[in-house]
């Protein structure tokens, strides 16, 4: 793969990782989202959906890459769409923030315009309670923040030179953890879900087969090196 | 002429333009020949049915869904603004049509209103059959504007319109002995293909019997002036304006009289989410969630969040039905 065509695959990227969320600006600008019934639902399910999906993708990389050594590049795109899934959970937790948890944020743009920046602050003070006991409280709401901050950990220390600065065993240990962002944000959408709603079995599906292609592929990988081994031991007696 | 029911809930078009004026007076004589409240007009409902060819279109739903409900005005009727029409009958949770709250409206065309009856049994002094057109007729049908909370936290003000679930309680003659009511959603998998699995259909609720004799507890056959549409609950459910919504029972095909208070779908499903009493109470949060403050469902794009009342603001109305009672406990 050559380095121009990376490029144009990359920002190709770029443009589908950002499609869902131009979707987003474009149903606010043409009026759809005012007239759904409940826009901060639909924004909220629409950024914690996605960022699961992206999420799901960033884990498929290695184990589609494994399948083939021609398709060994697509590594090379797996920070970048890690990447958006912080940026589709930071979406996801600012609107829990700015719209579900009370955040008045009419009175805040009047307030900024009538140059009263201050109720910026008046309502932050007003939800911080509530969120405090959401956090305090409500284990989806835990499992949800601490999959965010997994993922906040991984996107700060995603540059190469802090790759090189910590060392990279120690970067890909702390980036394993992405495995239990993953499975956090799964628990996190079981959690919220009504008992007997089973919506989010096909992100679990998903995910359970991405680890599993993973042990598989370990197993295999252990057994196929004994193999020949072997077998040019007993070659190695008949000659 | 084919139209689906749901795309002409439109109140401009006259029936006369939907259906053929034959037809219609066929229908009409049909409804006045229809005797009202007996076991035998409900057969005789059946029977037509049961003889309807398959696919030919039913006058019936037409006319339904074309008129406007005469109503009367109510005293109770609160003046917040009202939600918007499309709102109201976009976003409801029915699960038999899909656990999403866009499903419903999508996917609650399948669900064939008439013929309707509604069987009565338990502690009666005479177990019946009603027809729907006739419990209709039965008293005038009052236009009330309530304050509908989900247990979700989001909130709507509708206009609906029924009258007091009492006239038809009382019509019903319980026994002494009967103390709740117990309310049975209509389970058919032919006409709720999206029916989902892990709940132990057919959807049921109960209320103590004072409670259903409330004159706010509405026995609901339209909102907004026109017969409920499908998604909302046709053609008959209650609306119990102080409970959070999943209290309503939509699509009403059975009502028991009960002397111990009856298992109802949520409360089996998750007793430490949904209690069985579910009055409005911003005091007592759901597991998961807060319900001191509601979302309230409006025109604006941006969250209109607002404090939740007890009862939601009913208080004068209902909160002598539990004194006593710890509605902590009793939640």
């Amino acid at each position: 793969m050559s380095k121009r065509s990376i490029i144009v695959l990359k920002a190709l990227l770029h443009l589908a990782c950002l499609a869902p969320f131009v979707w987003l600006l474009h149903l606010y600008r043409n009026g759809a989202l005012a007239l759904n019934p409940d826009p901060v639902n639909y924004i909220t399910h629409f950024t914690g959906d996605w960022t699961l999906y992206i999420l799901l993708a960033t884990l498929a990389i290695t184990p589609l890459r494994r399948l083939s050594p021609r398709i060994a590049f697509l590594v090379r795109f797996r920070r970048l769409i890690g990447l958006y899934a912080f940026f589709y959970a930071t979406l996801h937790l600012a609107t829990y923030i700015f719209l579900f948890s009370g955040y008045d944020v009419a009175t805040v743009l009047a307030g900024i315009r009538a140059d009263h920046p201050g109720e910026i602050v008046k309502q932050w003070k007003l939800i911080w309670p509530g969120i405090v006991d959401d956090l305090l409280k409500r284990r989806f709401i835990q499992v949800g923040l601490l999959a965010w901050f997994i993922l906040f950990l991984l996107a700060i220390t995603s540059p190469a030179f802090i790759m090189r600065a910590m060392g990279g065993k120690n970067w890909q240990r702390l980036h394993r953890l992405i495995y239990v962002a993953a499975i956090a944000g799964v628990i996190h959408f079981w959690w919220l879900v009504k008992t007997g709603v089973r919506t989010p079995w096909k992100d679990t599906a998903v995910l359970a087969v991405l680890l599993l292609a993973r042990i598989v592929y370990t197993v295999w990988k252990r057994t196929h090196k004994r193999k020949p081994a072997t077998r040019i031991s007993i070659e190695a007696v008949s000659k | 002429m084919l139209i689906r029911r749901t795309d002409s809930l439109g109140p401009s078009i006259p029936s006369s333009e939907i259906t053929s004026k034959e037809v219609f007076e066929q229908h009409q004589q049909a409804r006045s020949r229809r005797r009202f409240l007996t076991g035998a007009a409900a057969l005789g409902a059946g029977a037509i049915a049961a003889t309807r060819i398959p696919g030919i279109f039913d006058p019936h739903e037409e006319v339904q869904a074309a008129t406007q409900l005469q109503t009367v005005p109510s005293k109770y009727t609160v003046t917040d603004p009202q939600t918007p029409f499309n709102k109201a009958t976009n976003y409801n949770n029915f699960y038999e049509f899909g656990t999403d709250k866009s499903d419903p409206a999508r996917h609650a065309h399948t669900l064939v209103t008439r013929p309707w009856t509604v069987k009565i049994d338990g502690l009666v002094k005479k177990p019946q059959t009603l027809d729907i057109d006739g419990i209709m007729k039965y008293r005038p049908i009052e236009s009330r504007i309530y304050r509908h909370r989900c247990v979700e936290a989001w909130s709507m003000v509708i206009p609906w319109d029924g009258y007091s679930l009492s006239e038809l309680i009382k019509f019903c003659d319980p026994l002494p002995s009967a103390k709740y009511v117990e309310f049975t959603t209509l389970l058919d998998r032919k006409q709720m293909p999206d029916l989902p699995g892990g709940f132990s259909w057919p959807y049921t609720e109960g209320l103590r019997m004072d409670e259903a004799m409330n004159p706010l507890a509405l026995l609901t056959f339209g909102c907004y002036g026109q017969p409920l549409p499908n998604q909302n609950g046709a053609p008959i459910r209650v609306v119990m304006p102080w409970k959070y919504g999943f209290k309503n029972c939509k699509s009403i095909v059975k009502i028991s009289f009960k002397a111990k208070q009856p298992p109802t779908l949520w409360n089996e499903m998750a007793p430490n989410e949904y209690g069985f009493y579910s009055n409005v109470n911003p005091h007592v949060d759901h597991p998961r969630w807060s319900q001191a403050h509601e979302r309230r469902i409006d025109s604006s794009f941006l969250p209109h969040t607002i404090p939740t009342q007890m009862f939601n603001g009913y208080g004068d109305q209902v909160a002598s039905l539990y004194t006593g009672m710890d509605l902590k406990k009793n939640f």
